[in-house]
């Protein structure tokens, strides 16, 4: 590649990732915001015009905050930890596509990649509730550990239906297939993939891991300052990501009437993330054992069933 | 699937809808500044010194209200003017330890000590916080219009002293009568 090529791919890079932690940034506001609309309050409103600069007293907050390591804590394996929660997600984008033409990579086994970062970002958490040495931090991040991999089997599992459909693994294909959004086709498997994605980034009613009212924050509880504004950034990103990933795969990415591809794209995504503050909202956390139950006994046997639906409904329509 | 999985779904939707109705309700929360909710009379705030319907002082610095202070903000020096009455020379109150508990209050025998609904008192420093006799006392008789304790106890006069008027009582003498 000559030079120019080279400057070209660093400062999309860079411009997407200030896109991201921007968007990041305004999701915290957003959600507290909506939270509050939801709970018969205002919310935050002093920090600029209804207080829209609220993201950015608190990321001035916690950088100026003591880096305190606890002296039980493992320093290297608790310092390493939060990086890797956001850098996952942050990973994670370079394969989604935004409009027709909008995508950083398009990998032929973007899919595989995804759910390959998705698997990754539990060491952060794990890592980070071990490595700061403190029963509530341990306790989170073994939930952590168990959560991912009860909920990343029906999670592939549900993708499989729509590899499918689409015949590819490449995230690009799979929009472009979707003449028709694969919901309509795998109303099961758009469940199955949304409460795993939820119980993926930790939200409510599956964030076992933090469990403010039993682990007092869980995995974090040993973190401050810049440190947990990393793992905080990484749950927002993990929520863009997958309401991303449901707009890509089951909602049609950017196809859409009248509105150029990434509008519809956004408002796709806008429309799942408020999903998830609703819920957040409403629900109260699983027990832990109605977590595994809801995990193993019924959403991965749900998941076997639509894959093999899928798979003999497929079989029929291709020789027809 | 087992056999709750019907209803709790509809469970599932009952919460998700009464958060969503609440997006309409009223907000709870009062815009502190801007709105400033009313005091209760009885609220107990910043406390005063006030002065009886004459215009004197109430307080006779009987060091009750230092004394029963339970976090030991309260402290004062009393005095004597030329016709025997007692007043403190300074008195102090440190609000950055104030409890605002109220004891001061109930043990004052001349209802001079007096709690008002005001809590906007934020400094930028402890020294601020300790109010002098000046910043304490005020003009008004604050909440007991009209209340004079030496038109109950009074006070003593050229050729006759407290209690030896006609119908009068002696003074107790308060060293005499301990538990």
């Amino acid at each position: 590649m000559s030079l120019t090529q080279w400057l070209l791919t660093l400062a999309s890079i860079g411009l997407v990732l200030l896109g991201l932690l921007l968007i990041g940034a305004i999701m915290s506001y957003g959600e507290r915001r909506i939270l509050a609309l939801l709970q018969d309050r205002l919310g935050p409103n002093r920090a600029g015009p209804f207080g829209l600069l609220q993201p950015v007293a608190d990321i001035l907050k916690l950088v100026s905050k003591e880096a305190f390591v606890p002296p039980f804590a493992d320093r290297m394996v608790y310092t390493v930890a939060p990086i890797i929660v956001p850098m996952t997600a942050l990973l994670s984008f370079a394969v989604v596509p935004v409009s027709e033409d909008g995508w950083l990579a398009d990998l032929n086994i973007a899919l595989l990649y995804v759910l390959a970062l998705s698997s990754l970002r539990v060491y952060g958490i794990m890592l980070g509730g071990w490595a700061s040495n403190s029963k509530y931090s341990l306790l989170g991040g073994l939930r952590s550990a168990a959560q991912m991999i009860s909920y990343e089997l029906p999670m592939g599992l549900a993708l499989v239906g729509v590899v499918m459909l689409s015949g590819s693994f490449s995230l690009r294909e799979i929009v472009a297939a979707q003449e028709l959004p694969f919901i309509v086709l795998q109303p099961l498997g758009f469940i199955i993939f949304l409460v795993s994605g939820i119980a993926e980034t930790n939200r409510l009613p599956f964030d076992l891991p933090e469990a403010e009212n039993e682990l007092a924050a869980g995995y974090n509880t040993e973190y401050g300052g810049i440190k947990f504004a990393f793992f905080y950034l990484g749950e927002y990103l993990g929520v863009l990501l997958i309401a991303a990933l449901v707009t890509v795969l089951f909602l049609g990415g950017w196809h859409g009437p009248w509105l150029p591809g990434v509008v519809w794209f956004a408002l796709k995504t806008l429309a799942l993330i408020l999903l998830f503050f609703w819920l957040r909202t409403s629900l109260p956390r699983l027990r832990y054992d109605q977590l595994m139950d809801l995990g193993w006994k019924l959403m991965l046997p749900a998941a076997l069933f639509n894959l093999l639906i899928t798979a003999v409904l497929g079989l029929f329509w291709m020789k027809g | 699937m087992n056999k709750q999985t019907p209803t709790l779904l509809v469970r599932l939707w009952h919460s998700l809808w009464t958060t969503l109705r609440h997006a309409w309700a009223k907000r709870e929360t009062v815009s502190y500044p801007e709105i400033k909710r009313p005091l209760p009379g009885r609220w107990r705030g910043r406390i005063v010194l006030t002065r009886d319907p004459d215009g004197e002082e109430r307080c006779v610095a009987c060091y009750l209200c230092s004394a029963v202070c339970p976090v030991d903000c309260i402290h004062l020096q009393a005095t004597q003017r030329d016709d025997g009455r007692r007043y403190p020379e300074t008195f102090r109150i440190d609000f950055s330890r104030c409890i605002f508990c109220g004891f001061c209050e109930e043990a004052c025998p001349t209802l001079a000590i007096q709690l008002t609904p005001d809590f906007e008192m934020c400094e930028r420093s402890h020294d601020e916080l300790v109010y002098e006799k000046e910043q304490l006392l005020i003009e008004g008789q604050g909440k007991h219009p009209g209340y004079n304790f030496y038109r109950h106890a009074g006070v003593a006069i050229s050729g006759k002293a407290i209690g030896e008027g006609i119908g009068d009582t002696p003074p107790v003498d308060h060293d005499t009568n301990l538990p």
